[in-house]
């Protein structure tokens, strides 16, 4: 990890003047003491490196969907009726680790829309705003695409 | 001036300009807390998404592309982290959404 965050911090900054090093060693030292108080390291990890090739299709996937849904709300809000008929709905989930849930809850809320309220271990409390972002749920392709990344990065 | 992909970055971050805005209106057409939240979350991902872009294709491929290209990724993570806090915080502070096709 210490590999990484100085790498970045030498890619993005560009400058090697001994202070901003010393700047750059500090925020580094900084991150790794809190990422660690925090338990963030060797927390349910699976392999990081097939992970991040399986979230790359899924990423496309849901860049497609964000453009739908954007066009969708959009249209609503330039409608001077307003079609809205926001609703609560408790929408069941398929993952099993924490990481995956966050993804799934992160992804609902990135689509406009749509926004999860509340994450439990098997549903995530969705706030819906119209019957067509909540029929783009139940269909539930989100949630199939994402059990799949988990099973593959763990499998 | 007449290159082509300047031409695309240019179109890109007037679309990206054209839903900023649609997102500003629907924040203020929306009726309730948890519906505004629906239109600044157009802002938030179609309006970031192609102004990056654009500012993508404009610089062309180098250390700058690599940049905008992590803001843009860590946009795209972090803000639906604040709406989910705002959301959640909002409904536990005992805020009801409005509910069903009622109009105000």
């Amino acid at each position: 990890m210490l590999i990484i965050l100085t790498s970045l911090w030498l890619l993005l900054s560009g400058h090697y003047t001994g202070l901003i090093l010393s700047l750059g060693l500090i925020s580094i030292l900084l991150v790794s003491v809190l990422s660690i108080r925090m338990q963030l390291l060797d927390y349910e990890q699976p392999d990081s490196f097939r992970q991040t090739v399986y979230s790359i299709p899924y990423g496309f996937w849901l860049l497609k969907e964000i453009v739908k849904s954007n066009i969708d709300v959009s249209l609503r809000i330039l409608n001077p009726a307003l079609p809205i008929k926001p609703q609560l709905y408790n929408l069941k989930t398929s993952q099993r680790a924490e990481l995956a849930r966050v993804s799934h809850a992160n992804s609902i809320t990135l689509t406009p829309g749509t926004i999860s309220i509340d994450v439990d271990d098997d549903s995530i409390e969705v706030h819906v705003l119209s019957q067509s972002g909540l029929e783009g749920l139940l269909d539930g392709e989100m949630d199939a695409r994402i059990t799949r990344v988990e099973d593959r990065s763990y499998g | 001036m007449n290159d082509p992909v300047y031409l695309i970055a240019c179109c890109l971050l007037i679309l990206g300009a054209v839903f900023v805005l649609i997102g500003l209106l629907g924040v203020f057409r929306m009726p309730d807390f948890f519906t505004r939240l629906h239109a600044a979350s157009i802002i938030d991902s179609m309006g970031t998404l192609l102004i990056m872009l654009g500012l993508m294709l404009m610089s062309g491929i180098n250390l700058i592309t690599v940049k905008l290209f992590l803001i843009l990724l860590f946009i795209l993570i972090t803000t639906p982290t604040a709406a989910h806090a705002l959301a959640k915080s909002a409904l536990h502070g005992k805020l009801k959404p409005k509910l069903g096709d009622d109009k105000s």
